[in-house]
């Protein structure tokens, strides 16, 4: 039961990753009709840029954890205004294949910068050592993780529902048709929420910072297993990403607890799973045949 | 209208016309030129370089066979080259079957491997095709990984032998060994050309300029798609198998996904839906990686990457597809329709009943 | 429209009950009854949103309904993937031109005239195996007047001649019902009195249902008029018991055309 215990935190923590790349993602979606394949190269940015800036400037976690999603918004609205928006009219194969392109570079940018073996970087100051939760012991890094991405996921989703931005943004991703229909025009927020998604791939990746290993491979599998999530949530929707991301995090914590063997084939079974009973995905919408 | 419908007559143009003269050239011009071009590769590079270059452009044909005539990115591609390597690899080394045998049989593992992963992943379309077939690639490479009997995983499948009925030029000498396992290369290449100007072409054509339009002439859409699939894969599969034997061994780079991504880079740089473009981007890819690598340069990604960004946005038809444009608009002085514009429009035929019905497939939503 | 049509007139072939869909809050086909008789031209008309293509997508498979039945010549077809349904016997017209620009004329007949024949599968074979449908595929461009055109890309063709190649690929299906998705949309009124001609001339035997905003098309053309709104059948009858009836005209009141 205590091991139990010990892997759903894990994978509550690892799903706060996805959740929120995920999250990244399926905005990025909505707003531009872009699947961006960088995806997981922005999340490998973010956490070797918290490694970088503790190492050179000796910028804390704490201090990395607002500047880094920054620092990666502005990135992002950079590669937008230079590259994607050229392909937003076209096939979204093309954009994919850009931001793949892009990815490419970025990787091989910090594999040359940084080499291939990992960052170091200590648990962040506060979040040492073990919380004890009724019979268990927990890190307590594991639980703050999960608290605070599920805490940024409310934060996006109150942004998404509340203000007048957020409203576009969330028509044009759950209901494409229905907001072109209402003349809703997302023109105006495409760059800044290519920037947004971006910094929430940052989030991610400043998370994962002491929790993982941090090589310019990292977002490399990353990726594929967030493409996993989003066709399990369904892509054109915001509480499926989140929901599939902390599904998937679960999943690949009890594999790796009890299955080690099949713990990275089991989140492409539950995909084949989900492609097959729902092919639109669990909270995704397929109305035609 | 030139004619209306009440005032036809019937007329039958039969002879060919310059155009239809031209169109016949054409189509056995390219086939004729890679051939040749095959043929004289080992005196111009490097042996074992000419059999990856071979090798690579079957599989980039295979690529394109896909996305060029069926509409659908596969980006896990490395799945069925990697798992013919390593099936070749196995039967090679454990049986002593003459290689070209042993090549054959990877080539129909891939294709059954292809089988239920072609199920599962045409019942989406567009954008989630290409991301499933990734995430299953990857799922193979696990598998790979995991089936270290047989793959030896981390180190890899070593000591596949070049048999071949005794004949020790082929079976010792790198140049020999090229044409000995070129044929299988054409023959894969022949074979792509031919679905492509089949029956199963022309509709496979239509499905992805129209998938709806297909749909209400009554075809059945995924099946078609799923057999595309299945071929491709065989296709894959050779090519996977022919650089198994000319490697001596085979490594988990073949299931890797970054495999998959070069391919469809090679695909996309010679000019998706020309069918013998990827052959010019697989030898430049191949040659380029070669060179850099032996210059000591570590970032070879950075010059793919840099690639791709630049075939992307500024160069979509490739440069076959380039040519074609090219001697298109010179023979009809600047008149009629670019030939190539498919490639600008490969997701146009989605928005078909999209637009008039309220809902989403597939989340194609046309761009604002 | 045509007294010489003798196929067993009167029953009724394409029969929809509370065929209902619904896109999560919005109803855009809302428990509709629709009975249309063999032999004879229906029209579906109704202001935008009316809910008419839905409807068309619906009976042609290319929607799963949310709820009602759909009886195709005795058949209950509900369900039914589009392909399948198309092999019963419907053929449907898109209401945006939807044809290959780099296929001939001559081309997409072969194409269509292939489909029951399963000669797509065949990967192995050259494409000149197709050639044996070209007497058929002559004999109905000829029958929409494009005989003189078969070996043109279409990608060359006018608006209106696209269209008539839209009704003979339709035709190639030799199909019981014809559904034609707006036939006369975006023409010219040459082009519409030429299509009303081919219409009323393919009709022969077969039954039409058609959805058309053009007021003289329906006029001219329809036997029976259906009126949709909100996804609801408003009014039926004949064209000049809908066209006097007080509810259509307070619903298209401010409309033009009408």
């Amino acid at each position: 039961m205590d091991a139990f215990i010990q892997y759903t935190a894990q994978g509550l923590a690892a799903g706060g990753f996805y959740a929120l790349a995920a999250l990244g993602l399926a905005v990025i979606f909505g707003a531009l009709n872009v699947v961006n394949f960088a995806h997981g190269a922005f999340y490998m940015l973010g956490a070797v840029l918290t490694a970088v800036l503790l190492d050179v400037a000796g910028i804390n976690f704490w201090v990395a954890l607002v500047l880094v999603p920054v620092i990666l918004f502005g990135f992002g609205i950079i590669i937008e205004r230079l590259l994607v928006q050229w392909l937003l009219g076209l096939d979204n194969l093309y954009s994919f294949l850009l931001t793949f392109g892009i990815s490419l570079v970025l990787v091989d940018v910090i594999k040359i910068r940084y080499g291939v073996s990992g960052l170091p970087y200590g648990q962040p100051p506060g979040l040492e050592g073990l919380i004890r939760i009724g019979a268990v012991q927990l890190p307590v890094y594991q639980v703050f993780v999960f608290v605070f991405s599920v805490l940024v996921c409310l934060g996006v989703w109150l942004l998404l529902a509340k203000t007048r931005v957020g409203v576009i943004v969330r028509a044009a991703t759950e209901e494409p048709e229905r907001a072109r229909a209402l003349g809703i025009n997302v023109g105006l927020w495409v760059t800044p929420v290519f920037g947004f998604g971006v910094a929430l791939a940052g989030i991610a990746g400043v998370l994962a910072a002491p929790f993982r290993a941090i090589t310019a491979t990292m977002g490399s599998s990353f990726i594929i297993i967030l493409f996993a999530i989003v066709v399990i949530g369904g892509l054109g929707s915001i509480l499926g990403s989140v929901v599939a991301g902390f599904l998937v995090g679960l999943v690949e914590a009890y594999g790796q607890g009890y299955a080690s063997t099949f713990s990275q084939i089991i989140i492409f079974v539950l995909m084949a799973v989900v492609i097959l009973v729902r092919p639109a995905g669990l909270f995704g919408r397929k109305e035609s045949a | 209208m030139t004619t209306s419908p009440s005032s036809a007559v019937r007329t039958f143009p039969l002879a060919p016309t310059p155009r239809s003269r031209w169109r016949v050239a054409r189509l056995i011009m390219w086939p004729t030129i890679a051939f040749v071009a095959l043929l004289v590769l080992p005196w111009v590079v490097y042996p074992p370089i000419a059999m990856d270059i071979a090798a690579w452009a079957l599989f980039a044909m295979s690529i394109d066979l896909l996305l060029g005539f069926g509409g659908v990115l596969s980006f896990g591609h490395a799945a069925y080259w990697g798992s013919s390597a390593y099936l070749t690899g196995w039967v090679a080394v454990n049986t002593g079957v003459p290689f070209p045998v042993a090549i054959l049989i990877g080539a129909l593992g891939a294709m059954v491997l292809a089988v239920p992963i072609g199920m599962l992943s045409v019942r989406r379309s567009g954008i989630y095709f290409a991301m499933v077939t990734l995430a299953f690639g990857q799922m193979i490479y696990f598998i790979a990984n995991q089936l270290s009997v047989i793959t030896g995983g981390e180190n890899g499948l070593q000591g596949v032998p070049k048999t071949f009925f005794g004949i020790e030029a082929v079976e010792k000498e790198s140049f020999f060994f090229y044409y000995a396992a070129i044929p299988i290369v054409v023959l894969g290449a022949l074979a792509a050309w031919r679905i492509v100007h089949s029956p199963f072409g022309r509709v496979l054509s239509g499905i992805r300029d129209n998938p709806e339009r297909v749909r209400a002439l009554g075809y059945d859409v995924e099946r078609y798609k799923l057999i595309a699939f299945v071929l491709s894969a065989g296709l894959a599969g050779l090519a996977g198998g022919v650089y198994a034997v000319s490697h001596g061994f085979v490594s988990l780079q073949e299931v890797d996904w970054t495999t998959s991504g070069k391919v469809v880079l090679m695909t996309v740089l010679g000019g998706i839906g020309t069918l013998w473009g990827g052959p010019i981007g697989a030898a430049i890819i191949v040659l380029l990686e070669d060179y850099l690598a032996s210059a000591g340069f570590e970032g070879i990604g950075i010059v793919t990457g840099l690639i791709f960004i630049v075939c992307v946005v500024l160069f979509r038809k490739g440069i076959l597809g380039t040519i074609l444009a090219f001697v298109d608009r010179a023979r009809t002085g600047g008149r009629g329709m670019p030939r190539f514009g498919r490639a600008d429009r490969l997701a146009a035929p989605d928005s078909v009943t999209a637009t008039n019905t309220a809902h989403d497939e597939e989340g194609n939503h046309a761009p604002r | 429209m045509h007294p010489d049509d003798t196929s067993a007139a009167g029953d009724v072939i394409l029969h929809a009950k509370g065929l209902t869909k619904t896109f999560r809050d919005f109803t855009a086909v809302d428990a509709v009854d629709l009975s249309v008789k063999r032999g004879t031209i229906h029209a579906l008309v109704g202001p935008n949103g009316a809910g008419k293509t839905t409807l068309f997508n619906l009976l042609s498979g290319f929607l799963k309904p949310s709820g009602g039945t759909i009886t195709f010549d005795g058949r209950d077809i509900t369900g039914m993937q589009p392909e399948n349904i198309a092999h019963l016997g419907i053929a449907r017209s898109f209401q945006i031109t939807s044809l290959f620009e780099k296929l001939t004329a001559l081309q997409h007949l072969e194409l269509a005239l292939g489909s029951p024949t399963g000669v797509g599968f065949q990967f192995w074979r050259s494409e000149k195996r197709l050639a044996r449908f070209r007497d058929r595929a002559m004999d109905l461009l000829d029958q929409v007047g494009m005989a003189s055109l078969a070996d043109r890309e279409v990608g060359h063709f006018a608006y209106g001649q696209k269209r008539a190649v839209e009704l003979a690929l339709a035709l190639a299906l030799d199909p019981q019902l014809l559904l034609l998705d707006e036939p006369t949309a975006g023409m010219g009124i040459e082009d519409v009195e030429r299509t009303i001609e081919l219409v009323d001339r393919i009709s022969a035997g077969r039954t039409v249902v058609f959805v058309d905003h053009n007021m003289h098309v329906v006029g001219t053309l329809a036997d029976r008029v259906t009126v949709l709104q909100q996804g609801a059948i408003l009014v039926e009858g004949s064209y000049d018991e809908v066209r006097n009836d007080e509810k259509v005209i307070t619903a298209y009141l401010g409309q033009a055309n009408v």
